[in-house]
């Protein structure tokens, strides 16, 4: 019915320097915020896809006996006929990729110098190891045939000072407990933007890997990727075979997922707390003006205005440098999320271990679901600590209000 | 008829253990039409008996009826609804709201009485120009001088057509000729509209257009000249 926000707005503009200023700090609170979501969401996908991408995979079919921390290549934690299996799987709808992998552990020696390694035997033609094929900076990939090629990281191959063509020497465990030792030529060299799992893994061709290690024709695990990776339980469900395990991603990464699903709570618990703080700037800037508006407020309760009307009054005021702060706030926000989703905010090797894998550049994502939750609980709680002062407003006697600046 | 009847009201401050007491038992009564000057020395108790009428306070005993309703137990909105129509006011301060043009504070209490926009523009403009301030429609409070500022309040005062309005010392802050400007649109208007006039002042000049004298001492009535 009233023109509060005429009012409002003339009111804002009054102590015009006072106004920008905490509008700006609800500015920079929302435009803070928004890159940390954005940030995060980025962090998040990116750990989730480069961790399953690279070291989990959606589904893992293992020997039930597996012993995942040893990459012990003893044939009792072995699977039989990998390739069978594997061709099994891949046979099914929803299955994008399923190739055999042998881990063995091993140290890569050049000279001097020696490195421990997790020597991953693969089947070179299999799509899910396209990150390391498409990730090659220099040379060529493994061949299924290749005796003595081998495939490294960069950063393994900077710290070494090795390039394509130069020779290294690997040692490895074998399946009956044994030390073997080989030299391999570097035939590619790769990169997945991964430093710390780059650093670590060699990669063989799967028949070489099993007759350096003595596995025969055993793998470790059949990696499997999914077309879509909610259907991970439905296929588990559908592979069978005697003395397998299946694990799913979601048991694979129990860590991870679990992260995933609390950043969300974590996310608001951040925006609670800086929108708290920015609330409280305008809460001041609002008091002061209750104060300095004393018997203005007088007067218009004189003239009948009930203490609603003046909590309105004084709620239009936080409406209006709430939607100017946010909206200013929000712009900001997405064009500095926009910009690093393009760009990335470099961090190097964060040294994470291969549970939880981080690109070395993390790309913001700013959803549209975290960006409206962020707009509207920054609204809802400026709006709520205006109303401590807007309450003072009303309950202001008039006869005390109008004599407060006589 | 009774536009205002107090009995035996008295209004007790209290500050730390200090008690002042600003009215010791008035009774009064304002008919409806009267242009009442309430004067007396500094500290005797006009604004306190003013605010007292006008429901902008409380009594600390005695009895209030405001045009036939009795003030005593009514809660905060209440007041403000009694206020908002029945009650006028200027005040000493030209109680302008400065972020309004002289139009919208005009307008403002028929906002509050809920009057429809035609109704509303209608009466602000004749109300204004009642005051001689419609050539000023637009302009804001900073921009008019004192006497201008304190005719656009008692255009404010009128709007909603009060029974009573009280004025606190409405001339003391302007020159003589302003003062009698303003003295004499009251006049005209308590003439014009039969509106009951209640005004506090120490200015001798303002007081020969008083229709009834009440004088104030140390919190009690001490002359009226109705009751001579
Ligand atoms: N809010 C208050 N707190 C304490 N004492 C007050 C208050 N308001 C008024 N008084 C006291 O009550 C008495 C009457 O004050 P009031 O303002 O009614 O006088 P007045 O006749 O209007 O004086 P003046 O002509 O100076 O305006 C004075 O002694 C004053 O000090
Ligand atoms: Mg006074």
């Amino acid at each position: 019915m009233m023109n509060y926000f005429k009012m409002a707005y003339r009111n804002l503009g009054r102590n015009f320097r006072r106004t920008l200023l905490s509008g700006m700090a609800l500015a920079m609170g929302t435009a803070l915020l928004m890159f940390i979501a954005a940030f995060f969401q980025g962090e998040m996908r990116s750990s989730m896809e480069t961790t399953l991408r690279l070291n989990t995979g959606h589904l893992q079919v293992k020997d039930a006996e597996y012993d995942p921390d040893k990459f012990s290549v003893a044939w009792e934690y072995l699977i039989e006929n990998p390739q069978q299996v594997s061709a099994q799987i891949e046979a099914m709808d929803q299955v994008q990729a399923a190739t055999p992998r042998l881990f063995a552990s091993g140290i890569v020696s050049v000279l001097e110098e020696s490195v421990g390694v997790q020597i991953m035997g693969i089947i070179p033609d299999s799509s899910a190891n396209d990150p390391y094929r498409d990730g090659l900076i220099s040379g060529e990939f493994l061949t299924a045939d290749d005796r003595e090629g081998i495939v490294i990281g960069a950063p393994l191959a900077e710290s070494l000072g090795l390039k394509v063509g130069d020779q290294l020497e690997l040692l490895v465990n074998t399946s009956e407990g044994n030390v073997d030792k080989q030299k391999f030529t570097i035939r590619g060299i790769f990169s997945t933007g991964t430093t710390s799992y780059d650093k670590s893994v060699v990669l063989l061709p799967l028949a070489k890997a099993q007759a350096f290690s003595g596995a025969a024709d055993h793998a470790s695990m059949i990696f499997i990727l999914l077309k879509d990776r909610e259907q991970a339980d439905a296929v588990a469900g559908a592979i069978q075979g005697n003395g397998l395990q299946i694990k799913t991603w979601k048991e694979l990464n129990e860590l991870l997922v679990l992260i995933n699903d609390f950043s969300n709570a974590y996310l608001t618990v951040l925006n609670l707390i800086i929108l708290g703080v920015t609330a409280t700037v305008i809460v001041n800037t609002l008091l002061m003006s209750v104060f300095e508006r004393t018997r203005e407020i007088g007067i218009l309760t004189a003239i009948g205005m009930k203490g609603r009307q003046i909590i309105a009054l004084f709620l239009a005021e936080a409406t209006l440098l709430a939607l100017g702060g946010i909206t200013f706030g929000s712009l900001i926000g997405w064009a500095i999320s926009a910009y690093y989703s393009k760009v990335g905010v470099y961090f190097g090797d964060l040294g994470m271990s291969n549970d939880m894998l981080l690109n070395d550049r993390i790309y913001t994502e700013l959803t549209l679901d975290s960006a409206v939750n962020l707009i509207v609980t920054a609204f809802i709680i400026t709006i709520l600590a205006s109303l401590y002062p807007a309450r003072m407003a009303s309950r202001m006697e008039p006869v005390e209000a109008l004599h407060g600046a006589q | 008829m009774e536009v205002a009847k107090l009995t035996d009201v008295t209004r007790k401050y209290k500050i730390g253990e200090v008690e002042t007491r600003a009215l010791n038992g008035v009774s009064i009564i304002i008919n409806d039409g009267e242009f009442t000057s309430l004067i007396g020395p500094s500290g005797s108790g006009k604004t306190t008996l003013l605010q007292l009428i006008g429901c902008l306070d409380q009594p600390s005993s005695g009895k209030i009826v405001i045009n036939g309703k009795d003030t005593t137990n009514l809660n905060r909105n209440q007041r403000a609804d009694l206020r908002k129509e029945t009650i006028g006011f200027v005040f000493q301060f030209f109680a302008l709201i400065p972020t309004l043009t002289a139009y919208e504070n005009v307008e403002m209490p028929l906002l509050l009485n809920g009057k429809n926009p035609a109704e509303r523009k209608q009466r602000t403009l004749e109300l204004l120009d009642a005051v001689d301030m419609g050539k000023r429609a637009n302009h804001r409070p900073d921009q008019l001088s004192g006497g201008q500022q304190q005719r656009v309040a008692i255009a404010r005062a009128l709007a909603t057509n009060p029974k009573l309005i009280l004025a606190d010392e409405p001339t003391a802050n302007l020159d003589t000729e302003n003062g009698e400007q303003v003295m004499e649109i009251m006049k005209r208007l308590n003439k014009d509209t039969g509106a009951t006039f209640v005004f506090a002042t120490h200015d001798p000049r303002v007081i020969k257009y008083a229709s009834r004298v009440v004088t104030l001492q140390d919190g009690l009535i001490v002359k009226d000249s109705n009751s001579k």
